[in-house]
């Protein structure tokens, strides 16, 4: 285990020290977009399409701007005097601003009313009359690549049908090779559903331009406000908007879970209208507008696993239809299409896969959100898991013994996986059997047999996945060909307290205390004596955001790299202070020592102190660091996830008995912080297992547009988490940390399915897609019974 | 998310809010906890001019015993009645119910006149009503009025209270020795609508005979339902194990579902005969203690 270096009131690694940030949130001080109110400031509302796909005839604006308090109705004609009708998405595709003939999913936004207070806006927003020609919506994928499918972007010059692109990775003949001549293959087609990010807080944007200083400043939910700002002078510079003049402030963020990592219309709306009116311009999305716009996941995966009769898996292949909505926006960074989906063959050692995917236009909402996951973690890791129990379950040999005997072995890391990936570090079969013994996994294993003798339904689920996180390496990422770095800024003040500022942006994650521990870690000031600022780019150091748990493995490394300059520096004035030369000092937490005479030494408050009063000569007074991390390669977090559910077959109800999930992500910075992200990442990993998924009818309506029909699981439906650690250090991490937040987003969906399903067996069911709920389950044992 | 305009009146008094209504006419609305008409007003759904707000009415709130009756105000809140150590006591078919109702703060709002004035078949307290044979007091411009449960609901959202009328009080017959109710639905979630509900209540004679039975079904009809022939099984006789199996047939066939989100019709009808096999000997047990 981890072994804290420094005392609890310094706080350092390991400490579960109280969140610095939870005294304001706990007292309803938290100060977020909404809360931002400027003088002057006007309000927008989008009028969206009651239509999945539909031409534009006609927008009427006259009775809306009939209404005291309304001021405009912009349309995309309007923004097409700009060229900024259309804005391009980080894959190279092209999403409408506000449309000029054509509406492509339900509730896209049609036009925007700007009123001079909410509610007139809204009001302004119902008498907007426009007239629309409704046509036949795609919303199968499968069907979108039909020879008479209608073309739905023939704005895309040389864009022949629905097909956006193709990618593969692997050796494709050798797979199917070994797959042909294999003992056992095992086959299915495993979907997994667009889902919202469901943050509390909804997206929104406060733009407020000034004519005289030609200044922008934008208040924005974003995890990435330096990214945005970039983006916004590359796009936007054609109307006069320069990076320079451009301050985003990305202030409290109620959960961002990838969400608010996207440019969505209304931002650019807002800021269009402040330029144009030179009013502050606010838009908020309402509840109803959130759920139904943006997504995440839709892969729709034709899996195969080969192995031999005694279960030594040899290959895996999967061959993936992407159902994008009607336009590539993934919220993804790196250079591949699909993301980390290369993922997908898992903790096992094996030598062949082939890994393709077709993306196509649908008339769904845009999107491709990394929910809690590093692009596509998520789609992977289910494909594997799901897999490797049915394989399992082929073979008639125990999940967690066919798993024992696949996996990686502890002496193979840094393992080159066989679709390319440097597995960093990991000790598969000691986390695995951690988490059997705290389950007590033999015992249920009996209880299980026992109960199916008397004819009830018990399952038991397993998970051992491998993730990928921390973007990344430049060989792998770039935004715009920005390298995926990130940054620390460290200032000491001559009191030896500390102002340091990051390019990241926490959304709920604790970066206020995590990051002041980590400097409390390296240089010995007391965690509370650290103040952490991010999320202004006028003052933070230039950084990429936060998502991919990336803010531990590059921010968190900066921060660390930075210290350890600033305490090469502290030696340096303590051999001055100590009248001894530089290599007699040495360091142990918080204090310069003279080798040999531990009684001579300079605590690192007394060094920065002179630091600005009594500077060697020849030195650069002050004691500020900064560093910018390009980290050599991801990290590979994972874990051993354990679940136990019992099915009433009268009702098809579904009872978590237990679940037990070790996590290893190397170093802990606070046990109580990870606790807790282990702890909200599990709720949402039963969430997509048992309770969401968008739902469209024939037509493209999304038909749980509310919460009330979109099931988001609170605390009644969470089983009490039971959690631990193994810990493998990351080497390649200053720290040895690797992130955790998304792991168990990840890691328990496969574990809940595999749990359900394995209950379920006895009766002939081999496979439900998620999110399985007790209807399904209903439906799949009336089917069976037959 | 947003409503749209409409002109807010806090009544000062019964008769007050019933005049009140008279002048503005149809386009008025009451609102007591507000818990339905809120957020139907802010999904637009629902755009009346005038809204009166009665929920500060005084004198609407309590829950007493009065000669062979259990009185209820109409402005009680499902909270009240959650925490009513009389309703706890003798009446626990309430508690299975309400916390089974949306969320604490909802129901710290909501009232049970509201929830049943309401006219919604996805409302927990109807099928309570039914089970238990209610008697709803209304007041109105031709003054008080008592309406039989069985004659409340008159459709999708449709009652028997007329423009005007106020939802005051509930009154059901005293629990008796030997009698017993309980409720359960099942829901997608907590908070959720049902999916299927039963509310049973039953009274046993010295013998164990079956005196008196009352069955409501929830959200499975498209207005608050009794499940008559599931009565007439039972009146009169000594409740077994075929008889309570042969009643949840009866509620998965006279029950009138539809497909949806929550589940297919088929799906709904199978778990509408085991709730109400359930229930039965949930009331059962009660009865019998």
């Amino acid at each position: 285990m981890f072994k804290c270096k420094t005392s609890p009131e310094v706080g350092g690694m390991g400490h579960s020290v109280k969140r610095k940030e939870d005294a304001r949130f706990l007292h309803g001080k938290g100060k977020y977009t909404d809360d931002v109110k400027l003088p002057g400031m006007l309000h927008m509302v989008m009028v969206r399409s009651p239509y999945a796909y539909a031409r534009i005839k006609n927008i009427n604006k006259e009775k809306a701007l009939a209404i005291d308090g309304v001021l405009a109705v912009i349309t995309g004609e309007d923004l097409a005097q700009y060229n900024l009708h259309w804005m391009p998405t980080l894959l190279s595709d092209t999403q409408m601003v506000l449309p000029t003939d054509t509406v492509m999913h339900q509730s896209q936004e049609v036009c925007a009313v700007i009123a001079t207070d909410r509610y007139i806006a809204a009001d302004g927003a119902e008498a907007v009359e426009v007239d629309y020609e409704p046509m036949d919506a795609i919303v199968d994928p499968y069907k979108a690549l039909d020879k008479d499918a209608p073309l739905l972007r023939p704005d895309k010059e040389g864009q022949k049908d629905n097909h956006i692109y193709h990618w593969e990775r692997g050796d494709k003949a050798k797979t199917e090779e070994v797959i042909a001549k294999a003992d056992v293959v095992v086959k299915e087609r495993i979907h997994l559903p667009r889902i919202h990010v469901a943050s509390i807080e909804t997206c929104g944007v406060v733009a407020s331009y000034d004519k005289d200083t030609e200044k922008m400043l934008i208040y924005l939910t974003s995890q990435a406000p330096h990214a945005i700002r970039t983006v916004l002078a590359l796009v936007a510079g054609h109307v006069g908007l320069s990076e320079e003049k451009i301050r985003i402030i990305s202030p409290d963020i109620g959960g961002g879970f990838g969400g608010k990592v996207p440019v969505y219309p209304g931002y650019v709306v807002a800021i269009a209208a402040t330029f144009l009116i030179g009013k502050p311009v606010k838009w908020i999305e309402d509840r109803s507008e959130n759920l139904v716009n943006g997504f995440a996941r839709d892969y729709h995966m034709d899996c195969e696993l080969a192995a031999t009769k005694d279960g030594k898996i040899q290959a895996f292949k999967v061959s993936t239809l992407a159902d994008h909505g009607y336009t590539d926006s993934s919220a993804n960074p790196s250079k591949y299409p699909t993301g980390m989906f290369s993922i997908c063959t898992g903790s096992y050692d094996y030598q062949h896969a082939f890994a393709e995917l077709d993306a196509v236009y649908t008339n769904k909402a845009p999107g491709g959100v990394a929910y809690r996951c590093s692009f596509r973690v998520t789609e992977a890791v289910h494909a594997i898991e799901r897999m490797v129990d049915k394989l399992a379950a082929e073979i008639g040999k125990d999940p967690a013994q066919l798993r024992l005997e696949n996996f990686i072995k502890k002496d193979q890391f840094p393992y080159s996986s066989p679709l390319g990936w440097s597995y960093d570090s990991g000790d598969y079969e000691a986390t695995l059997k951690k988490a059997m013994d705290m389950l007590g996994y033999e015992k249920y294993k009996k209880e299980q047999a026992e109960k199916r003798a008397q004819g009830k339904l018990m399952g038991i689920g397993i998970s051992t996945f491998t993730e990928v996180v921390g973007a990344g390496p430049s060989k792998d990422f770039d935004i715009l060909g920005i390298a995926m770095f990130d940054s620390a800024e460290i200032r000491v003040h001559p009191t030896g307290k500390a102002l340091a500022r990051f390019g990241t942006k926490s959304q709920g994650q604790g970066h206020e205390t995590t990051y002041a521990q980590i400097l409390a870690e390296e240089l010995g000031i007391p965690y509370s004596d650290i103040e952490i600022e991010e999320g202004d780019t006028d003052t933070a150091p230039y950084g990429l955001g936060t998502y991919a748990s990336r803010s531990t493995p590059t921010a968190g490394a900066a921060a660390a790299i930075a210290a350890r300059k600033l305490r090469d520096k502290g030696k340096k004035i303590a051999a001055y202070l100590l009248e001894v030369s530089e290599e007699d000092i040495d360091w142990e937490v918080g204090k310069y020592f003279v080798k040999g005479a531990p009684e001579k030494s300079k605590t690192i408050q007394e060094v920065v102190f002179a630091a600005y009063t009594n500077i060697p000569p020849g030195m650069e007074p002050g004691f500020e660091a900064t560093h910018y991390y390009d980290p050599p390669n991801l990290t590979f977090p994972n874990g051993a996830y354990i679940c136990v559910v019992e099915i009433d077959e009268e009702t098809g109800a579904i009872d978590v008995k237990r679940f037990v999930a070790i996590d290893d992500c190397g170093n802990i910075i606070n046990p109580m912080i990870v606790e807790g992200q282990v702890h909200g990442g599990l709720t949402q990993g039963i969430a997509p297992a048992m309770y969401e998924g968008i739902q469209y009818d024939d037509e493209g309506n999304v038909l749980n547009g509310t919460f009330m029909d979109y099931l988001v699981p609170t605390a009644v439906e969470s089983p009490h988490w039971e959690t631990g650690h193994t810990i493998t250090p990351s080497p390649h991490h200053p720290l040895g940390a690797k992130g955790v937040a998304e792991s168990p987003t990840v890691g328990a969906p496969p574990a809940i399915a595999n749990a359900i399903i394995d209950a379920l067996s006895p009766l002939g069911i081999k496979h439900l897609d998620i999110p399985i709920t007790p209807s399904k389950v209903w439906d799949a044992i009336q089917a069976h019974k037959k | 998310m947003i409503p749209a305009k409409f002109n807010y009146h806090k009544a000062t008094s019964l008769q007050q809010a019933i005049a009140l209504s008279q002048e503005l006419g149809e386009e008025a609305k009451y609102m007591s906890g507000g818990q339905s008409l809120l957020p139907m007003m802010k999904l637009r759904f629902a755009t009346p001019e005038h809204i009166i707000d009665i929920s500060k009415l005084e004198g609407l709130s309590y829950i007493k015993e009065e000669g062979d009756l259990l009185k209820i105000g109409g402005l009680t809140t499902q909270s009240e009645m959650e925490h009513n150590e009389l309703l706890k006591s003798k009446y626990p078919i309430f508690g299975d119910a309400i916390w089974l109702t949306a969320d604490p703060s909802v129901r710290n709002c909501g009232t049970i006149g509201g929830n049943i004035a309401h006219g919604d078949a996805a409302n927990d307290q109807p099928a309570l009503m039914i089970a238990m044979r209610a008697t709803i007091i209304a007041q109105g411009a031709d003054g008080e009025k008592s309406i039989p449960i069985d004659e409340f609901f008159h459709g999708f959202y449709m009652t028997a209270l007329e423009p005007g009328d106020i939802l005051t009080e509930i009154q059901i017959p005293k629990a008796k020795k030997n009698s017993g109710g309980a409720y359960h639905k099942v829901e997608r979630k907590v908070g959720d609508y049902a999916t299927a509900g039963v509310a049973v209540h039953l009274e046993l004679d010295d013998d164990g005979v079956c005196r008196e039975v009352g069955i409501g079904l929830t959200n499975l009809s498209p207005m608050p339902m009794r499940l008559e022939r599931g009565e007439e099984v039972l009146r009169g006789k000594k409740i077994t194990d075929e008889l309570i199996a042969q009643v949840g047939l009866i509620a998965s066939e006279d029950c009138e579902p539809d497909s949806d989100l929550r589940g297919s019709e088929a799906y709904k009808r199978a778990i509408v005969n085991t709730i109400t096999k359930r229930m039965l000997n949930k009331a059962l047990e009660r009865a019998r203690k």
